[in-house]
């Protein structure tokens, strides 16, 4: 979390933004702002459109009105795919079931992007992956393949997949929604201390404890809409929103069993 | 190698049986009549340089499809229909049109020789053959490519999209290198079933198995040859195939989900 409250500058800005998938109407008007080295989580009841946020931030979704911007790319008037890629070598996502590429060992997955993509040579992009693994606490499962560890590992490897690109943002798609509680822990570990060290992200998340913990500013979703986006402790303690009281109400006791087993 | 080798082996093992009773019988019958052993010997050579060129045309024919396949099968799954729709009727085509018909239409389509660069090179009957089987070959090969794609999870595709890569480079490096292992049996069986295939090119004159059992017993003009000689070309082919849906079996059950 940011200890200075100078204003920085904006690097994501969403204004209105809508999404339909068919008939279903999934994003109805969503606006949200992150600025640079911020971290916000994103949360709120399943099915409020909170995943499909985060794919319209990086033009893996395309809305149908509104406006994107990231890092001063209108990402909503992206046409080709050259565009797109541009915006997703600056933008990396993790995504809840880790999605690592089978086929290829740890360091593999790690350093393709990179060298295939951003042309790193082979060598120093093998040096910053092992940085990376070593951060994420991997450093010795260099040559394992994905099918060897356990989700929580592959989860920080995804994640360490993501930074080889120096991403200018990285979102988190509910990354320990898919693991057993106990590597829940090892993964927002991993996390709390990327955004310490200043990474600007976006969470889509369920561990409230920990978002109250680690965010700049938590916005909730209902309904396609984003109801409030505030500081945590706003959000959590002073909102007058009766639907946010009662979300993070009934969130009560698991939030205490999460502080106990975590200990944080 | 040892790893492919291995089931190989297996399938060898299993097919033992099958080999001794057609052995004990083959046996048995030469007791019986010394002279239609003599003879089948003799027409042993002339016999198997057939099934070399069995062999040459499955072989050419399948690496042309496999490319063919390749191809076709990603452009099935085109997003654009001016890709997608040629690739679509290719494969309905082809897939539904007997063997025979095509390495007839190959034989009589195309020319006895072709000219490149002002010299006449010669385009043989086996040629045409191979590539009468390369055609449903391509359709089949697409199938179980395009098969094989659709079954990798499609957040495979937004991983790797997600870190920068295009539709292209995700096939390429991400999905079809997954497609290999889910590919395999499919494409071992139709091998199988391409090879099998070759005994039609006799029709169109190829010096093949077929052809080579077909002069044989000409030439010799006897009743017990005739049916020797043809048994020994079933043989022939169920040695070569039964090895491989074995193998295929095998790799089958290695390969399926757990």
């Amino acid at each position: 979390m940011a200890q200075d409250h100078t204003p920085r500058p904006i690097l994501v800005e969403l204004r209105d933004v809508h999404l339909s998938f068919g008939a279903a109407e999934v994003l109805k008007g969503i606006d949200l702002t992150v600025a640079k080295g911020d971290a916000v989580s994103i949360i709120g009841p399943s099915g409020s459109g909170k995943s499909t946020i985060l794919r319209c931030i990086n033009g893996l979704a395309q809305p149908h009105t509104g406006r994107i911007t990231v890092a001063g790319t209108r990402v909503d008037t992206l046409r080709t795919e050259a565009e797109r890629i541009a915006l997703r070598k600056r933008v990396g996502i993790v995504f809840q079931q880790y999605n690592l590429f089978p086929h290829l060992t740890v360091l593999e997955n790690i350093t393709l992007a990179p060298t295939r993509i951003l042309k790193v040579p082979r060598a120093e992009a093998e040096a910053l992956a092992r940085d990376l693994l070593a951060r994420v606490r991997l450093a010795d499962k260099v040559s394992a393949y994905p099918g060897e560890l356990s989700g929580g590992q592959q989860q920080r490897v995804a994640i360490a997949r993501a930074l080889a690109m120096r991403p200018e943002l990285v979102l988190f798609d509910e990354v320990t929604s898919a693991l057993d509680p106990e590597m829940v822990g090892e993964v927002l570990a991993v996390i709390r201390e990327l955004v310490r060290d200043g990474l600007t992200s976006i969470l889509v998340t369920h561990e409230m404890r920990f978002a109250e913990e680690i965010s700049d500013t938590i916005a909730f979703t209902e309904n396609g809409r984003i109801v409030a986006q505030a500081p945590p402790a706003e959000l959590f303690y002073r909102s007058g929103n009766p639907r946010i009281r009662q979300f993070i109400g009934g969130f009560q006791g698991y939030r205490d069993a999460v502080q106990h087993r975590e200990g944080i | 190698m040892s790893a492919a080798a291995l089931p190989a082996r297996g399938a060898l093992r299993a097919a033992w049986p099958w080999l001794a009773l057609a052995a004990g019988s083959g046996l048995f019958w030469s007791f019986l009549d010394a002279r239609l052993t003599r003879d089948l010997l003799d027409w042993l050579p002339y016999l198997a340089s057939g099934f070399v060129m069995n062999v040459l045309i499955s072989v050419l024919a399948m690496a042309l499809g496999t490319l063919g396949g390749v191809v076709l099968g990603a452009m099935e799954l085109s997003n654009a229909r001016v890709v997608r729709a040629p690739a679509v009727a290719y494969v309905q085509l082809f897939r539904n049109a007997p063997h025979l018909v095509l390495i007839f239409a190959t034989t009589y389509i195309f020319p006895f020789e072709i000219v490149v660069a002002g010299s006449y090179l010669p385009f043989p009957d086996w040629l045409k053959a191979v590539l009468g089987l390369a055609v449903p070959a391509c359709a089949y090969v697409a199938e179980i490519v395009r098969g094989a794609i659709l079954s990798v999870p499609t957040s495979q595709w937004d991983a790797a999209r997600g870190s920068g890569l295009s539709r292209g480079q995700t096939l390429r490096w991400i999905i079809l290198p997954q497609c290999l292992r889910r590919a395999l049996p499919p494409w071992m069986n139709l091998y199988a079933s391409i090879t099998m295939s070759t005994a039609l090119a006799s029709l169109v004159g190829v010096h093949e198995l077929l052809h080579a059992a077909t002069d044989a017993s000409t030439a010799v003009r006897r009743d017990d040859f005739t049916i020797a000689v043809y048994l020994t070309v079933l043989a022939a082919f169920f040695l070569f195939c039964f090895p491989i849906s074995r193998l295929t079996r095998r790799l089958e059950r290695r390969f399926a989900p757990r």
